[in-house]
């Protein structure tokens, strides 16, 4: 991350997102087989040795290298074919509101009042000393007999696909293919994210 | 930092070539630009250099006044739009990177002592000591 001053004077903080250029690897039409429209779009390179041999042979459909990342993008609004590029400035302009979607950092096991947002005891009188931060009860007595499914607790925490949505998008460098959100997006430094309009 | 972020700060840095070049330790005079509601006048804060911290787009200084026996400290950002001009009035001999120790002194013993002349480099012996920053450039600013 890194921040910029906008028009008004205002130190705004901002994340600097490499966005291009994607290689078209594959068009869905919605007649056919497919039964929807959309563009398969991969970015970034990786070797053809570390390629199985099925994805070469759809990479070489499309006469590009094989791409370190493939998304989908239904009812993409460009007409582009098997094989074009797609730049960061056909796509984005400056002040558009987008999502990103990105895998959170991953925070390991976590108690519930970080992972689920609980409040923790609060109270250091009324007999609380040792359970500042423990869940308290988690059912009922006899009726259920039983802890229900899905209930709030301690686990695993982050690592997981997170949207955020209506980030705005402060500038584009069009010569880098670098786009410049307002704002945090999910993931660590260098990790693969999606940005939809 | 990864270059691309640094592609960018490099990109939306402003150009601060123009402001005296100053160190710690130096007295300066900073003026700004202040906006109250609809109209924007400018306000000039004068006072001690007592450190220089960060780098990119976040690059710092902070100046230390003390006025009616009341220390005060600004921090201005580097690539604040709202800086007009920064004139150094007065060079002082430091020996340390950040004064905090300043803010523990009052009085006479708050001053700093003025760096009345510069050596001159023998260029025999260019090279052989520690470069010293003068200039804007040498201190790593973009622009």
């Amino acid at each position: 991350m890194t921040s910029i001053y906008s028009a008004d004077g205002a130190n705004l903080a901002c994340t600097v997102v490499e966005m291009g250029p994607c290689t078209v690897t594959q068009v869905k039409k919605n007649e056919g087989k497919d039964g929807y429209d959309a563009l398969q779009l991969g970015f970034g390179d990786r070797r053809e040795k570390n390629t199985t041999k099925p994805l070469r042979g759809h990479f070489a459909k499309a006469d590009t290298a094989p791409k370190r990342k493939v998304a989908e993008f239904r009812d993409f609004d460009i007409n582009k074919e098997l094989g074009d590029t797609i730049t960061v400035d056909e796509v984005f302009v400056e002040g558009d509101a987008v999502s990103v979607v990105g895998t959170s950092k991953g925070k390991g096991f976590q108690g519930v009042v970080k992972r689920h947002n609980f409040g923790g005891v609060g109270q250091s009188t009324h007999g609380q000393h040792n359970r500042l931060r423990a869940p308290g009860a988690i059912g009922a007595c006899s009726d259920p007999a039983k802890v229900f499914k899905g209930l709030k607790m301690a686990g695993r925490t982050g690592g997981k696909r997170v949207t955020v949505d209506n980030l705005q998008v402060l500038k584009i460098f069009p010569e880098k293919n670098l786009l410049l959100i307002k704002g945090a997006i999910p993931g660590h430094k260098g990790s693969f994210v999606i940005v939809k309009k | 930092m990864s270059e691309l972020i640094q592609y960018v700060e490099q990109q939306t840095a402003r150009d601060i070539k123009g402001f005296d070049f100053f160190k710690t330790g130096d007295t300066i005079a900073v003026t700004y630009d202040i906006t109250e509601g609809s109209k924007t006048r400018q306000q000039v804060f004068r006072g001690d250099v007592i450190q220089i911290k960060g780098h990119g787009a976040t690059k710092t200084f902070t100046i230390r006044k003390v006025s009616h026996d009341v220390g005060v400290e600004r921090i201005f950002p580097f690539n604040c739009p709202a800086l007009v001009s920064i004139k150094n009035l007065k060079k002082g001999r430091v020996r340390r990177a950040r004064l905090y120790y300043l803010r523990d002194l009052s009085g006479k013993s708050a001053r700093i002592k003025e760096k009345k002349f510069t050596k001159k480099q023998d260029p025999a012996t260019k090279g052989k000591k520690r470069k010293l920053a003068w200039t804007w450039e040498e201190q790593g600013v973009y622009k």
